[in-house]
């Protein structure tokens, strides 16, 4: 198995370097859109565009455990701001929606939520999000021990919720969509199958001959 | 679905203008290099035309806005396709075809029509039905003096209409992932196609229409969503059937056949009670408006839905 390792003393420079990288497509693009280079109609283009980010990030976080049990890098140390970063981006494509988009109208948003499906879904997966975000620091994880595994098993969920909520608003599914939701059934499926992976290593591991 | 792309110039360089056109830059460069330099190209001559008998007191949206964010499948999905891979398409020469239930059926050819009519200035509401909304100065004539003058049977009740297929000029056209089946088809009842407000348009901003607009010649129904505007139309015939619609062959249930803009019908999966007005201005200078019954010309309009239940025939 590869290992992905730095210097002891670069690893938690890393993660913040993550962040910064990370959150760098939300500042460009409000920029662009706030001094008016963001095309015609930039409300929409940043609000798809946070949540396109959104999605990404679930992606990467849900990726990182297979990418370890396949042979590829071990990513683990950067899964808590992956996975923050959805959130945070998730807030920011709602917030965009609300404040930009929506004008602050809160019956409009209201009844969106209510009425629309993908809106509906779309905000179930960012109210399940919370609890994950506020759960993600390590004394969480000290404290529910068990308890946070199960809880964090929402991100499956979550990830099949923001899929959905993307491909329900187009107009027609085109290829990037279907991508997407090519990408995050993969990743869903892979869970169920890992038992079965897991046997078949150790099996081929048993059967090589000690070296 | 517009991306992020990281600057390749440092910030302080970047003009707002100059921003936009690298946008478009990199989408035609992934898509095949040439089309790009053809697209900023591609010719618009200067077109006069007289005073229209409409008038709009609302700002008119920007010629940059109005040209860099089209829905024309045939070119791609994304806004900013048609006027990035639209670079090839050639407007001329053109012939439309106007047959059916008619007397005198015929082929015109687009320069004729635009020398036989009276090119009027037809300032529009556009109303989207995805939500947003433009102020668009057209120039065209009216739908009517050509159905005049190929004299419709007393039995034609519809006008179907039908745009190019040509996937050697239209990208959106070839490859594995067609959104829509081709051609694009539309249609309206005879007696809103001779409604006044109808046009047929050759020209925007004092200029024949920009490719991606549909050059060199399309519908304009300013009461109706905007996918009834069909472009680059070939065909144009009379029938006594209610014709197909090519978006409500895709989706039966979300795009009815009259498709006109009512606030009060919402779209399946959205409202349709307000609109995004497209300004051409960063964040803060989009707003948002309730949307108007018929888009606002229910004076002109409404008397041709006397009776009808407007959620049925939607």
């Amino acid at each position: 198995m590869s290992s992905f390792t730095l210097p002891r003393k670069w690893q938690g420079a890393s993660v913040w370097a993550l962040y910064a990288v990370g959150l760098a497509p939300a500042i460009w693009s409000f920029y662009l859109g706030a001094t008016g280079s963001l095309g015609a109609d930039p409300v929409k283009t940043f609000e798809r565009s946070l949540g396109l980010w959104a999605l990404r990030f679930i992606i990467a976080t849900l990726a990182v455990s297979p990418l370890r049990e396949l042979g590829g890098p071990n990513l683990i140390r950067y899964r808590r701001a992956l996975g923050l970063l959805a959130f945070y981006y998730a807030l920011m494509h709602f917030t965009a929606y609300m404040v930009l988009d929506q004008r602050l109208d809160l019956h409009a948003v209201i009844a969106d939520i209510i009425k629309r499906p993908y809106i509906t879904i779309g905000m179930a997966s960012l109210v399940m999000l919370v609890p994950l975000a506020l759960t993600s620091n390590s004394y969480s994880i000290r404290k529910l021990g068990h308890n946070w595994n199960r809880l964090h098993k929402l991100v499956y969920l979550i990830a099949a919720g923001a899929a959905l909520h993307f491909a329900m608003l187009v107009k027609v599914i085109t290829l990037e969509p279907a991508i997407y939701i090519a990408i995050v059934a993969l990743l869903l499926a892979y869970r169920p199958l890992r038992p079965y992976l897991k046997r078949r290593k150790k099996q081929r591991s048993v059967h090589q001959p000690a070296q | 679905m517009p991306t992020f792309r990281p600057p390749r110039i440092p910030a302080s360089e970047i003009t707002p203008r100059s921003v936009y056109l690298r946008r478009r830059e990199l989408l035609g460069m992934a898509a095949g290099g040439a089309a790009l330099f053809a697209a900023h190209g591609a010719l618009a001559a200067p077109l006069a035309a007289k005073p229209g008998p409409y008038k709009l007191d609302e700002a008119v949206t920007p010629l940059e806005s109005i040209t860099t964010y089209n829905n024309f499948y045939e070119f791609g999905v994304d806004k900013n396709a048609p006027s990035a891979l639209s670079g090839n398409f050639k407007p001329r020469p053109w012939t439309v075809k106007v047959d059916g239930m008619v007397s005198k059926p015929g082929e015109f050819d687009i320069d004729q029509l635009m020398k036989d009519y009276a090119l009027e200035d037809r300032t529009y509401r556009m109303r989207c039905v995805e939500g947003w909304s433009m102020v668009i100065p057209w120039i065209g004539f009216p739908l009517a003096s050509l159905l005049d003058r190929v004299e419709p049977l007393g039995s034609a009740k519809f006008v179907a209409f039908e745009t190019v297929v040509r996937p050697d000029e239209m990208p959106g056209q070839t490859g594995l992932f067609q959104p829509l089946p081709w051609p694009y088809v539309e249609g309206l009842r005879l007696d809103e196609a001779r409604n006044p407000l109808t046009i047929l348009a050759v020209g925007l901003y004092g200029e024949t229409l920009p490719n991606q607009n549909g050059a060199p010649i399309r519908l304009v129904v300013p009461w109706k969503y905007g996918f009834k505007g069909i472009k680059s139309i070939v065909r144009i015939s009379l029938t006594d059937k209610q014709p197909p619609s090519t978006w409500n062959i895709a989706n039966p249930r979300e795009y009815g056949f009259y498709s006109n803009v009512n606030p009060d019908v919402d779209h399946p999966r959205w409202s349709q009670a307000t609109e995004r007005r497209i300004t051409g201005s960063g964040f803060f200078g989009e707003e948002r408006r309730p949307t108007l019954l018929f888009n606002g010309y229910g004076k002109e309009v409404a008397s041709l839905y006397a009776g009808m239940d407007l959620k049925a025939n939607y």
